[in-house]
């Protein structure tokens, strides 16, 4: 008595201290909601045939001991049966069935890049969510403001965003509005959520990302229009600005940061993070992708390597400092010129083939290459 | 500056790559004690070895054997061995999850945990698990079928120091320079050049390309073995469960480890000559190394379990004193696993964007395969059905692999639902999931053959 008592304290006990939050169970958005029902359906499809399994697993052994007082039943023969083989193929069969379909009909409901128009909630609110090493970058394009580790969303309305990282990989992961999706660099992915009530709920990274991993955390805040308006307002009234150059500064390796705003965004900010261009000197990605397109820079490009280097000026050591890597002058390819930005004039070869393609191809401090000619620069 | 400690300099020598005399942890307090411990305890064997004139002998009739039997139980001591490696390992993480939380730092820095948790990771599967299996498999396969010894008796010696290579680089890594702090699958670009500097993550890449290596030349000659070497008039049908398991696992092992090894080569060449495979510049793209590790990770769980239930058909037949159920419906589920094992890695990152059409597909791929290992498990309790079951300690281990392994199952088959796993990806219910499978699997299983010696010595004796 005393002891099933005991073993119902501890049991409690460690309930209690878990410290677990249960925000996948009961979500608190249409999204996670779906997700939590699938989960329900798909445990208790599998309960029809884990059940029994269990029950025989521990059954059986006991039931068909080898000193039990009648052996008589012992049949050494019964090695075969197709009526039993056609039970232990069918039943798994019908369940999976079962399963395939409901699988198939919520992927495709579910899918993160399916904008939730259906729910017909309202006009969504767009969102660009850059992972930096190591915190979370929230851009928000129409309200032209961005903050850093938290998130103030309007409920009721969906939120559609676009994610990219500025080095490694992350998930972005709000468990009580539904599941993830990875950031990676010089990508873009989408996933789509809604909050349906409002509330605080914590949200993070939840891909192991380096050193300073276990800080990328934030909160998720759902709010009334009212109150989200007013979030923006006082953003765009006190914080800075959110430029190439703020961003650059930013984007450098730093833990535990605490919440911070900009209250202004450069246009096409986002677009550049995802084609590892903000840097100046730096080729975007789409025309790198333009100029391989048309037959590559050849032997010459490889004297332009620094305008289309990204990583190794963000080289950390194990402690998440950012750090120089010595010149490598083995391998070609004027690695050692990858920490001078280039300047648009200094360009020779393969980056006059990219710049006739494009004026606008390379960044610079005074605007584009274009700009610069109207300008008579 | 993010943290307030210094790293030695990023270097680059032809010999020693990244490591330099700096590297070595002379400040660490926890790994200078682990290496006093160590140090003391090596002094000790060597001194008792050159005492009692053991080192001719462990030369002669240990290092140098080609008996499959010896290499056999190598293997599992190096397992063994390991897993009080991997253990401690799970411990520290343990002690730090308990110590960290409310706002405390705990007792690792983060540089240190990270590196903790990869070897972990690696150590359990690659010199762990692998090592079991493969102990396993070179002690009875041979028994089994009747051979006098593997068909490449030389070659087995060779794979098997290949493995113990690998598994030496990882513990020397804890002394000299550092291991990878990248999780078990080093997915770039954090595992890459620029994020992940000095040697750790080249410890990483050199242990599992050698043990790899090793694994590849183990399978092709137990599946030598296997083809050529069966006592005559003994059919694949024929053939002990376990031989069979034996042989599918070694056909997945010949499929999916090249690909493995061409992957770790793919990264070595970022890392070391500039390549920009898996970079995020100059065109490089990270998620093909998460393509190709699954491709290979994927069967790899399949390799560690396949043999598993082969030893747990011994046991269930044996101690149930009845022929394994439905052999032939034992056999072709294997197979079915085998070639089902391949179509479904992309289950491990349907959170990377994939479109619905390919979740689905993944999704219900991986659902499949719970079929015939339903099928399996059924087997086994029809074999016990109207049995007499012995109750000994291998049996008591099959009723909990029974257990264990049908919750992991179950919560495998609620990962692999692509909207569910949305939510589930990453979190403590996937590291549950696959500690149920491979413990209350791998581990479970073997330690119900070690006590009676393998199955197949049970079954002769």
């Amino acid at each position: 008595m005393y002891r099933t008592r005991n073993l119902l304290l501890a049991a409690a006990g460690a309930f209690a201290l878990s410290g677990c939050q249960y925000d996948v169970l009961s979500p608190a958005g249409w999204v996670g909601d779906q997700q939590r029902d699938l989960l329900i359906i798909s445990v208790l499809l599998m309960l029809i045939v884990i059940l029994p399994v269990l029950f025989m697993s521990v059954y059986f052994p006991l039931k068909y001991r080898a000193d039990r007082e009648d052996t008589s039943d012992y049949d050494p023969e019964f090695e075969h049966s197709n009526k039993l083989e056609a039970v232990v193929w069918g039943v798994p069969i019908l369940i999976i069935v079962a399963l395939g379909y409901y699988t198939y009909v919520y992927t495709h409901r579910l899918d993160p890049y399916r904008p939730l128009d259906h729910l017909e909630a309202g006009a969504p609110v767009e969102i660009q969510a850059v992972s930096l090493d190591w915190k979370w970058l929230f851009i928000y394009p129409e309200q032209g403001i961005a903050s850093v580790n938290e998130l103030v969303v309007p409920a009721g309305r969906p939120i559609n965003f676009s994610l990219s990282s500025s080095t490694v990989m992350n998930t972005l992961s709000i468990p009580a509005l539904g599941g993830m999706v990875y950031s990676m660099a010089g990508m873009e992915t989408k996933l789509h959520l809604i909050a349906d009530e409002e509330g605080v709920y914590p949200g993070r990274s939840a891909h192991y990302s380096g050193p300073g991993f276990a800080g990328m955390v934030f909160d998720t805040t759902a709010t009334s229009d009212e109150e989200f308006d007013a979030w923006v307002e006082g953003i765009r009234a006190e914080a800075g600005p959110l430029n190439r150059e703020t961003y650059l500064a930013l984007e450098e390796p730093s833990m535990n940061v605490p919440v911070s705003h900009y209250g202004s965004v450069e246009d096409g900010l986002f677009g550049r993070i995802v084609e590892m261009c903000v840097e100046d000197g730096k080729v975007c990605m789409g025309h790198m992708m333009m100029v391989d397109h048309n037959g590559g820079g050849g032997l010459e490009g490889v004297g332009n390597a620094a305008a289309y280097s990204y990583d190794r000026a963000r080289t950390i050591d194990g402690f998440g400092n950012r750090i120089e890597l010595p010149p490598m002058e083995s391998h070609g390819g004027g690695h050692g010129s990858d920490h001078e930005a280039l300047n648009g004039t200094e360009a020779p070869n393969a980056l006059a083939y990219v710049l006739a393609m494009d004026p606008n191809a390379l960044c610079s401090p005074f605007g584009t290459q274009t700009e610069k000619e109207t300008n008579g620069i | 500056m993010a943290s307030e400690h210094i790293q030695p300099a990023e270097t680059f020598s032809p010999i020693f790559g990244r490591l330099t005399l700096d590297w070595i942890p002379i400040h660490e307090p926890i790994l200078i004690g682990t290496f006093a411990g160590v140090a003391l305890g090596g002094l000790l064997v060597f001194a008792l070895m050159t005492y009692f004139r053991l080192w001719v002998p462990f030369w002669k009739n240990w290092v140098t054997t080609v008996d499959h039997k010896k290499i056999g139980i190598m293997y599992m001591v190096l397992a063994f061995i390991m897993m009080v490696r991997g253990f401690a390992d799970a411990l520290m993480m343990r002690g730090q999850q308990a110590m960290a939380a409310g706002g405390s730092e705990g007792w690792l820095p983060p540089h240190h945990y990270d590196q903790v948790f990869t070897a972990h990771g690696v150590i359990m599967i690659f010199f762990v698990a692998m090592a079991f299996i493969t102990g396993f498999m070179n002690y009875v396969m041979p028994l089994q079928i009747g051979a006098r010894d593997v068909a490449f008796p030389f070659l087995n010696n060779f794979s098997l120091w290949m493995t113990v290579a690998g598994a030496l680089l990882v513990n020397i890594s804890l002394f000299v320079g550092e291991f990878a702090r990248v999780g078990w699958l080093a997915f770039p670009p954090l595992s890459g050049a620029n994020y992940s500097t000095g040697p750790g993550m080249d410890y990483y890449l050199w242990a599992l390309q050698i043990a790899g290596v090793g694994t590849t030349l183990s399978g092709i000659n137990m599946i030598a073995t296997i083809v050529k070497m069966r006592a005559p008039g003994m059919k694949l049908m024929d053939m002990p469960i376990f031989t069979w398991t034996a042989l599918i696992t070694n056909v997945l092992i010949v499929a999916a480890f090249p690909v493995l090894t061409a992957t770790l080569a793919m990264l070595t060449l970022d890392r070391y000559m500039d390549f920009r495979f898996f970079t995020n510049d100059y065109g490089g793209n990270a998620m093909m190394y998460v393509n190709l590790i699954w491709i290979w990770g994927h069967p790899e769980v399949y390799i560690l379990i396949i043999p598993c239930f082969g030893i747990i058909s011994e046991i269930v037949s044996t101690f149930s004193r009845k022929p394994i159920f439905g052999y032939r419906t034992m056999v072709w589920a294997t197979g079915c696993i085998m070639v089902l094992s391949f179509v479904v890695w992309l289950h491990h990152f349907f959170t990377m964007g994939s479109g619905a059409n390919v979740n689905a597909f993944f999704g219900i791929t991986t659902m499949i395969i719970a079929v015939p290992t339903g099928v399996k498990i059924f087997n086994w309790l029809f074999t016990m059905y109207k049995g007499r079951v012995r109750l000994e300690v291998p049996m008591l281990w099959t009723i909990g692999f029974l257990v264990t392994f049908t919750i992991g199952g179950m919560t495998g088959v609620m990962l692999a639902v692509p909207p569910v796993d949305f939510q589930l990806h990453n979190t403590l219910f996937l590291i549950a999931h696959f500690h149920n499978v491979i413990i209350g699997g791998v581990v479970f299983a073997v330690f119900a053959a070690s006590p009676t010696g393998g199955p197949s010595v049970r079954l002769q004796a």
